[in-house]
């Protein structure tokens, strides 16, 4: 009797939190097809908004932006961040913690030190806020996080294999290539798609490090909101919302396959 | 696979006996030398560059100028500033209560849930985190606002003649920093609870303990590391999330973060905003550092 009341009052609590944690995703994808431009009476289903986000320019081009950004800084992050993975994993070298300390950092303080310490560098060096100041700030954020989700899949490989490859005569890159890389492979995967999310979302760092004509789409959606809710804004979000569900759900899926 | 048997078995680093080919590892440069260059750059750079900065005097064009100073840290204690702090970090601390309170039972709930069940609820939860900070605190302000959805069906249903005035105080900046750092309180929580041994708390409840008292002499002194960890996780980022406040408080509410970016943005006095960063930096890390010391003791380097 205590355990069905126990269990009930469980259910009743985590469908709570669910609902706190879902009815305003739910509400802003909602609304995203209402017809009312006051945005909380409901007046009926329509797509309006999703055609006239399509018809705005500077929604397009901060898309755009976004893509580029995230695109570029993904494939060099993951690079990065992959090679010292294997590195750390495979050699022990002097510095080793303080270069853990380095990468460690970057995810626990807040961002926006981050992001105002490279506006500071970049203003100092004189280089114009825009699409590299963006990319190279997003690879800085991104490649600790590379490392960390990389070493965690190197974490469960066994080194014999590797040296067994170079006992029999391989180079360390092509033990690298042909040994290591389809171990770690679905890590690394899991890390691009990681590092893509982080770059397509970011906004603090971004806010200070883009340039007047270079806004991603969370800067957009920011200034946007600044001027007022809008149902267009809840179209973009909406869409924004189910493209990185899509990734996301995309990365599970061959992190899955492959375990 | 099948270990190939080489007579050199013990040594380690099998290039060098490579026969034909002396092959020299270049490896270690290849792999660290990157990320060196790059974080050296573009994280520890900058980072100095700051630390630099906020030694120095705000020139009357918005630059920076000579001579070194301290006024810059010392400024910051004054009461108006500090106060900012204050508030920062009460509503750093409020968030990171509120979230541990209403996460610790949910995740509690789950790890004791069907275990097949379990990953399902998790991934529930990481969802929303996955997702934009800002398009979810946008959804609260949609919900919130004088015209918002709460309002209307209140009105619609005769509750309120009036709007309440829901959005714009300090209660719905901490309604939007609880929604968008609960996840990252969940996580730790449930990561320390589920390795929590069942056994344990049977052995307590056999010998004659309560239920409640389980709880805070069995479960919460072995799951406080989680706690710990989930604390800091929600503390630290609630203390520069500065568009929360400014698309919530309605720029009522001026946090920390808040701060350093009208400093560098706004009122373009860098040395000050540096300082501020270092402050809030050095305060991040006074917070990590405390929380090293505490649970190594008890149980190693369990970090995160």
């Amino acid at each position: 009797m205590r355990y069905s009341l126990g269990r009930k009052f469980s259910v009743f609590y985590a469908s709570l939190i669910y609902l706190f944690l879902y009815m305003p995703i739910a509400i802003l994808i909602l609304y995203s097809f209402n017809q009312s431009k006051l945005n909380a009476v409901w007046t009926g289903f329509t797509f309006d908004w999703y055609v006239k986000l399509m018809q705005n320019s500077d929604v397009l081009e901060a898309m755009k932006t976004s893509l580029i950004v995230a695109l570029i800084s993904t494939l060099a992050a993951t690079m990065i961040g992959t090679l010292a993975a294997v590195g750390m994993y495979r050699y022990h070298f002097r510095g080793k913690t303080a270069l853990d300390a380095m990468l460690y950092l970057p995810i626990v303080i807040p961002e926006i030190v981050m992001g105002i310490s490279m506006l500071a560098l970049f203003a100092q060096l004189k280089v114009p806020l825009g699409y590299f100041t963006l990319i190279a700030a997003h690879i800085t954020f991104s490649v600790p996080f590379v490392v960390v989700v990389v070493r965690a899949r190197l974490a469960g490989f066994d080194k014999s294999i590797e040296e067994a490859a170079m006992d029999l005569g391989a180079t360390p890159w092509q033990t690298f290539v042909k040994v290591t890389m389809p171990v770690i492979a679905p890590g690394i995967l899991a890390s691009a798609m990681l590092a893509f999310t982080l770059s397509l979302d970011d906004v603090i760092i971004s806010f200070f490090v883009a340039g007047p004509a270079s806004a991603t789409l969370p800067l957009k959606i920011f200034s946007m909101v600044k001027f007022g809710v809008t149902p267009e804004i809840n179209a973009l979000s909406t869409l924004m919302l189910v493209v990185t569900l899509a990734i996301v759900i995309f990365a599970e899926r061959i992190r899955m396959r492959k375990e | 696979m099948k270990a190939p048997v080489i007579g050199s078995a013990t040594s380690s680093r099998p290039a060098a006996t490579t026969p034909n080919r002396p092959v020299r590892d270049y490896g270690k440069t290849w792999t660290i030398g990157p990320i060196l260059i790059w974080m050296s750059a573009l994280f520890l750079l900058p980072l100095i560059l700051i630390l630099g900065v906020s030694f120095f005097t705000r020139s009357s064009f918005g630059g920076i100028e000579l001579p070194l100073t301290v006024e810059n840290y010392v400024r910051f204690f004054d009461p108006l500033y500090f106060k900012i702090l204050w508030i920062s970090c009460v509503l750093a601390f409020f968030t990171t209560a509120i979230c541990l309170v209403l996460g610790y039972p949910f995740a509690y709930i789950v790890a004791r849930s069907p275990i097949n069940y379990r990953n399902i609820l998790m991934l529930l939860i990481i969802v929303p985190f996955w997702t934009n900070s800002l398009i979810r605190t946008y959804a609260w302000i949609v919900l919130l606002r004088t015209e918002g959805v709460i309002n209307t069906i209140l009105m619609q249903l005769g509750i309120i003649s009036q709007p309440l005035p829901l959005l714009y105080n300090e209660t719905a900046v901490l309604i939007g920093l609880v929604y968008t750092m609960l996840p990252f309180m969940v996580l730790p929580l449930y990561a320390s609870i589920e390795k929590l041994d069942k056994s344990l708390l049977e052995a307590s409840s056999d010998l004659g303990a309560k239920p409640v008292h389980t709880f805070w002499k069995v479960t919460l002194p072995l799951t406080a590391p989680g706690i710990m960890a989930g604390s800091l996780l929600v503390f630290i980022p609630s203390l520069g999330l500065f568009f929360i406040p400014d698309l919530m408080g309605g720029s009522k509410t001026v946090l920390i973060g808040n701060l350093i970016k009208n400093q560098f943005l706004t009122a373009r006095d860098w040395p000050f905003g540096s300082a501020s960063s270092i402050i809030l930096m050095g305060l991040t890390l006074l917070f990590i550092t405390a929380y090293i010391l505490i649970t190594k003791d008890k149980e190693g380097k369990e970090l995160l």
